[in-house]
């Protein structure tokens, strides 16, 4: 059994410079937080989240069944990341439609709806927004930043925005940029929401409609993403979704993949914001510290003062292990504290929100170990 | 060689302060050693789940690597001491790694099972081969691919243009600076790349 969370909002009336030169202002931000602040408020875990999450990290909803939180079980009281002993930060990104304000909410300047109107936002971006909810949560420096996948980018940008507000950086299952090949995916993601009759130019709303299409084929092609093709076959093999006689149709559903694939697409139309999808992978897209360094990963880290835990998932073709050795070397050239687990589990990019004995053996070990450094 | 008189023997070879790579660091013992006794800073580098969890929970950053696969994570002359203790004779590429140990330390240091040690020609000479408490495996299922001896080492430092700074065998602990080859079942080199 869980414990209780209790989603917050914090204000901030002031103006949020953003990396495109645009700027956000009046803003909302929706966090929680799990475990006690200590005294000397040196116990704080900030945790980042990926594309499709949110603030709500641990924990459930009180009356809510199935409301656990996206990493409840590395999360919470005994967990490997200890809220008996560490003070967590769970914090919703701007643009996303989970609380945090995003497009669906209204521009405060002309009173309409933002929809596509809603600034680009960037890693960075997050970075600064998080680091005022700190100042205003009277954080000055963080335990640990701690984030997997897009999460993980956003926890490696703070080792560089805001080095001296944290002690370590633990980065799961991310990379220092995207692929070519990971953009690509994104784009047509992004295509299929985009080219939606019903996505109205990113003004849907007004119309009162949703371009659930488009979000459906979006949610179906990252999900094959996150998988391996052995966990594919495991799971779903060359299965019928009913009897043992082929249809022979070319469009009812035949295999048991092709229905969970529709399964979770419809899910993800259901709950997920269309622009909020296009926004987040950009944000992917964009990330790349070393762009400014001349692609030169090892100057762009030099900055980074933090220690550094990174873990990789052999069976990761998303965000590969070779991904974070690339990290893993431009800290090592940069001489800095520096441990790196390649984990040999079968699940693909999923790896990183499963339990896998050996993972959460060197993640409890890490924050064993970050524990021991802070006031109880 | 776990024992502590023979890790205190390799880690007079380590000096104080040095920047130390450990090649195969098992549960990290010896660089937690390094560090807590001598000052020393560094990485362990391991392919084994339960000693990278072991390096972590001491406190030990380790790196978790395959060493078939090369050192390309680690720039020249980047440590003043690379270690390969009771790492070489697991490695199937032994003598490119140990001039990747060359490329990426200042100075090396090897210590590996040498067959030469008597009683191992004791057992050969019988018609078997040796299954001892330093090679204590049966030879269909031993781990160490790689046999050598002590005098194997010499010829092999010398064709990679390794200059030796000291040889030494350990037993029991013990340095055995007469007749290591014979009397030693562990042979010990410090080097540096000519």
């Amino acid at each position: 059994m869980s414990f209780f969370a209790t989603p917050q909002s914090m204000h901030f009336p002031e103006v949020l410079p953003l990396q495109s030169g645009a700027s956000l202002r009046d803003y909302h931000l929706a966090y929680e937080t799990y475990g006690t602040l200590n005294a000397d408020r040196s116990n704080a875990v900030l945790v980042c989240h990926a594309l499709n999450a949110s603030h709500h990290v641990a924990g459930v909803y009180a009356g809510q069944d199935k409301s656990e939180g996206w990493w409840d079980n590395m999360i919470g009281p005994g967990k490997p990341v200890d809220t008996d002993r560490f003070f967590v930060i769970g914090v919703n990104n701007l643009g996303s439609c989970f609380g945090s304000t995003g497009p669906m909410h209204t521009h405060p300047d002309t009173g309409e709806v933002y929809g596509a109107d809603f600034p680009v936002v960037t890693v960075e971006d997050w970075v600064n927004a998080q680091a005022r909810l700190l100042d205003r949560l009277g954080i000055l420096q963080l335990a640990a930043v701690l984030g997997g996948s897009l999460g993980g980018m956003q926890a490696l940008s703070w080792t560089l925005q805001y080095p001296e507000r944290m002690r370590h950086a633990v980065v799961v299952a991310s990379a220092p940029n995207l692929t070519a090949e990971n953009i690509a995916f994104n784009e047509v993601a992004r295509r299929a929401i985009v080219t939606d009759p019903d996505f109205h130019g990113g003004h849907f709303y007004r119309h009162g409609v949703i371009p659930k299409r488009g979000l459906r084929i979006a949610r179906m092609i990252g999900h094959i993403t996150y998988l391996s093709d052995d966990v594919m076959n495991e799971k779903f093999g060359r299965q019928l979704r009913e009897g043992l006689e082929l249809k022979y149709s070319t469009q009812d559903i035949e295999f048991q993949i092709e229905s969970y694939l529709r399964y979770q697409g419809d899910k993800f139309s259901d709950y997920f914001d269309a622009n909020t999808y296009l926004l987040i992978t950009r944000a992917l897209d964009y990330f790349d510290p070393a762009r400014v360094h001349g692609g030169n990963l090892t100057r762009a880290l030099a900055r980074a003062t933090a220690k550094f835990l990174l873990v990789s998932f052999t069976t990761d073709w998303r965000f590969s292990p070779q991904r974070s050795r690339e990290i893993v070397k431009a800290l090592l050239d940069n001489r800095r504290s520096v441990s790196y687990a390649e984990i040999d589990a079968p699940h693909g990019h999923d790896a990183f929100l499963l339990d896998d004995a050996r993972y959460m053996g060197v993640m409890r070990s890490y924050f064993d170990s970050i524990s021991k450094e802070v006031q109880p | 060689m776990t024992e502590k008189a023979a890790m205190q023997a390799l880690a007079r070879l380590v000096p104080t302060g040095s920047r130390v790579l450990d090649l195969g660091c098992g549960n990290g013992a010896m660089l937690d050693y390094l560090q807590r006794e001598r000052g020393c800073s560094g990485y362990g580098v391991e392919i084994d789940d339960a000693n990278v969890l072991a390096c972590v929970q001491r406190g030990v950053d380790v790196i978790q690597l395959n060493l078939d696969e090369g050192l390309a994570l680690f720039d020249d002359n980047s440590f003043d001491v690379v270690l390969q203790i009771d790492t070489l004779q697991h490695l199937r590429n032994a003598e490119t790694m140990l001039r990747e140990t060359a490329r990426v330390g200042r100075t090396g240091v090897v210590a590996f099972p040498n067959f030469a040690h008597w009683p191992n020609r004791l057992s050969i000479l019988r018609g078997r081969m040796p299954v001892t408490r330093r090679l204590p495996y049966q030879w269909y299922d031993t781990p160490n691919i790689r046999v050598g001896t002590y005098k194997d080492f010499e010829v092999l430092a010398t064709k990679n243009s390794l200059r030796i700074l000291d040889a030494f065998g350990l037993q029991e602990g013990q340095e055995v600076r007469w007749l290591p080859n014979a009397r030693a079942g562990t042979a010990v080199f410090h080097f540096e790349h000519a």
